[in-house]
């Protein structure tokens, strides 16, 4: 496993985030004693790499445990197992004021603009927020500062004094995107931030974040279930199923060899906007399973259409099977 | 703001007894129309100002064709259908002008209680949510059952027999065990499922599906489609897909409508509006989709999505002339002091624009 975060990169900048062996398992408590009477296999042993500047795009279906990957990153839940390391330090084991200055360097957007923003406060103070908690400015410098962020998203500074529900969705998600940058972070976890939006809207947010990008050297987390828009905004992609990276290669390979039958599966499913390609889709039978009771042996077995017997009882391990693509499949 | 006339002279025939025909729509007409929707209107009268959530809506579909009516929030999609439905809250809300004609039958002048009859006999919806259309303490089975109880004679015998056919007939697995169960208990493809075997438990004429795909997965999301189209050769029903999914629409309907507040902008069959979209809204919506070019052979090169600037304006001040002139790339004087008449640019081919067709570099 530690090998696979090696190598699929070939980036030669130091790596912001590496996680390795991430588990988070929720208890399920049950009765009047509070007994724990199983758990939620939410994540169950993801290892991922982000080198600076790069945009890594993670991409699953509700439930896979995504969006949990993030927040155990940031460590707004505690992760049960599993290395976490920021700037090369494991930062899994520190204390609350020790994890402090990491955070600086890891912000996050959160999906729905509408309940990620306190409506009592107004614009300017949400963006400037973070810069009073870490010490940075206060009174008029705050205003600068938050002005700038203003500007670089591309709200009016006339807009500071409006309190949320004043805005458009597409111009809460700027808030959102300003308040996270407010402490030049070196990495922005991205939790499904355009899914909320309309089309129109969304193009103009995932521009701005390309932009920032760009300018800024960031590097992100793209948490989202759209293919489209994480084809457009990563270099590379790693794919979850129930908990488990089932494929992990550089965006090219993913969108042209993607090995994995549940890789395929989702690619196909992506409705085309051109009604003159008829793709052959392959339309896979059944639900994600419950991650309380995940399937034995490889998880995807029950609508895989190429499962065999092994599948059933073996998981299958996240291999390399060509130079920095990996995939989880006995048949590959 | 004047509305732009009918085209098309209303066939005036009389040799349909008393059987109502619809006026002439501005519009594509249809040989043999099912439903026609003339010039509706729905306006919310509210405190900020009269909100014309439709406004001089109009189409046409025969038997067993899929149209499918795309547009972002707000731009009175869902309104359309609801009012379809007469299922607009009044107040704030009201019917204001407009005519429905399912088969003969004018829709919006029936007294409720035989508009009541006709909703899931022959005209039914299903919504985007199904865990909050669906009752949370009935059974999947008596859900289904009870459309069957209001619309027919069926025993009790024959209608748990119908239930489980249903249910059957939408693919969900062990069907007389899944009719015992609550919705909680199910999955949110499968209570789409359920929603869809209520929809069509009485063969209705005309299914309205709003966004019926977008709160589930896409692997979900391809199976529910699948089963849509499946469902409707075999019964023949029309069906109109309202979505915001320019994919979804590409891949399922014959014929396309392009809304913005309120109104149709656009309006082709698919291979038309797609391949050669007239009005700068439906271009501009299908430049800022990002697609997967790597899967096709494009270059892996990551351009700038196109952008539509700006916002949706509020419904209750719309701006005067074309309503996407604030947007519009290619506005002028023109377009900013006076509404485009909705005509035939092209062949069986839409659009309200002074113009169409004009790229917006060219």
């Amino acid at each position: 496993m530690a090998d696979a975060v090696q190598s699929v990169s070939t980036s030669n900048r130091p790596p912001v985030l590496e996680i390795e062996g991430l588990k988070k398992h929720f208890p399920i408590k049950k009765g009047f004693l509070r007994r724990t009477s199983g758990h939620v296999f939410a994540v169950d042993g993801v290892s991922l790499k982000i080198h600076e500047g790069e945009a890594l795009g993670l991409v699953g279906e509700s439930g896979c445990g995504k969006s949990t990957v993030g927040r155990v990153i940031l460590r707004l839940i505690e992760p049960t197992e599993g290395v976490i390391r920021v700037g090369g330090e494991d930062i899994r084991q520190l204390s609350k004021r020790e994890l402090k200055p990491f955070r600086r360097q890891m912000q996050i957007i959160f999906q729905d603009p509408y309940s990620s923003l306190n409506p009592r406060m107004t614009a300017g103070d949400i963006v400037g927020e973070p810069l009073s908690t870490h010490g940075i400015a206060t009174g008029r410098k705050r205003e600068e500062l938050v002005a700038a962020l203003f500007d670089r998203v591309g709200l009016t500074r006339v807009q500071m004094k409006s309190f949320p529900h004043q805005f458009s969705g597409g111009q809460r998600q700027r808030i959102g995107i300003a308040r996270a940058l407010a402490l030049n972070p070196k990495l922005i976890i991205c939790d499904e931030p355009v899914s909320a939006l309309d089309v129109s809207i969304q193009a103009q947010v995932i521009n701005l974040l390309m932009d920032l990008q760009r300018e800024l050297g960031l590097s992100y987390l793209f948490i989202s279930h759209n293919l489209s828009v994480v084809e457009h905004i990563s270099q590379r992609i790693a794919v979850m199923y129930l908990g488990k990276i089932v494929e992990y290669a550089d965006k090219v390979t993913i969108f042209t060899k993607a090995a994995h039958p549940y890789t395929e599966a989702l690619l196909s499913a992506v409705p085309v906007p051109d009604p003159r390609i008829r793709r052959k889709k392959i339309v896979l039978q059944g639900d994600v399973p419950s991650p309380v009771k995940p399937p034995s042996g490889c998880h995807f077995h029950t609508r895989c259409p190429y499962v065999v017997d092994r599948c059933k009882v073996e998981a299958p391990a996240l291999r390399e099977i060509a130079p920095r693509q990996f995939v989880a499949c006995h048949l590959r | 703001m004047s509305q732009p006339q009918a085209l098309q002279a209303a066939p005036m025939n009389t040799g349909m007894g008393n059987k109502r025909q619809a006026k002439g729509i501005t519009g594509i007409a249809v040989a043999d129309p099912l439903l026609t929707v003339a010039d509706l209107k729905t306006y919310f009268f509210t405190r900020n100002g009269t909100v014309k959530a439709v406004d001089g809506m109009s189409f046409a579909i025969a038997r067993g064709e899929t149209l499918a009516i795309v547009g972002e929030s707000g731009c009175g999609k869902s309104m359309t259908a609801l009012s379809l439905m007469r299922l607009i809250a009044d107040p704030p809300g009201r019917i204001v002008g407009g005519e429905v004609v399912l088969d003969g039958v004018d829709l919006l002048q029936l007294p409720e209680a035989q508009m009541r009859a006709m909703r899931g006999r022959d005209i039914s919806m299903i919504f985007q949510e199904p865990m909050t259309s669906l009752n949370p303490v009935m059974t999947i089975g008596k859900q289904i059952a009870e459309v069957l109880t209001m619309h027919t004679r069926l025993s009790r015998d024959e209608l748990q027999k119908k239930v489980v056919e249903m249910l059957a007939l939408v693919k969900i697995p062990e069907p007389a065990q899944r009719a015992k169960e609550y919705p909680h208990q199910l999955s949110g493809g499968m209570r789409q499922r359920a929603m869809i075997a209520m929809a069509l438990a009485c063969s209705p004429k005309v299914l309205l599906a709003d966004e019926p795909t977008t709160a589930l997965d896409v692997t979900i999301q391809a199976q529910i489609l699948e089963l849509i189209v499946d469902l409707q050769r075999r019964l023949g029903t029309a069906v109109v897909l309202i979505t915001h999914d320019l994919g979804v629409v590409a891949e399922t309907a014959k014929r396309v409508i392009v809304m913005y507040a309120g109104r149709k902008v656009e309006e082709a069959s698919a291979e038309d509006l797609f391949g050669d979209p007239l009005h700068p809204y439906t271009e501009g919506l299908m430049a800022s989709i990002p697609r997967l070019g790597l899967m096709r052979g494009e270059g892996a090169e990551v351009d700038r999505l196109q952008e539509i600037p700006g916002i949706v304006p509020p419904l209750y001040n719309l701006p005067a002339g074309c309503v996407f002139a604030p947007r519009c790339p290619r506005a002028d004087d023109k377009c900013r002091s006076e509404y485009p008449p909705y005509e035939e640019k092209r062949p069986r081919h839409w659009a309200a624009c002074w113009h169409a067709g004009e790229r917006a570099n060219g």
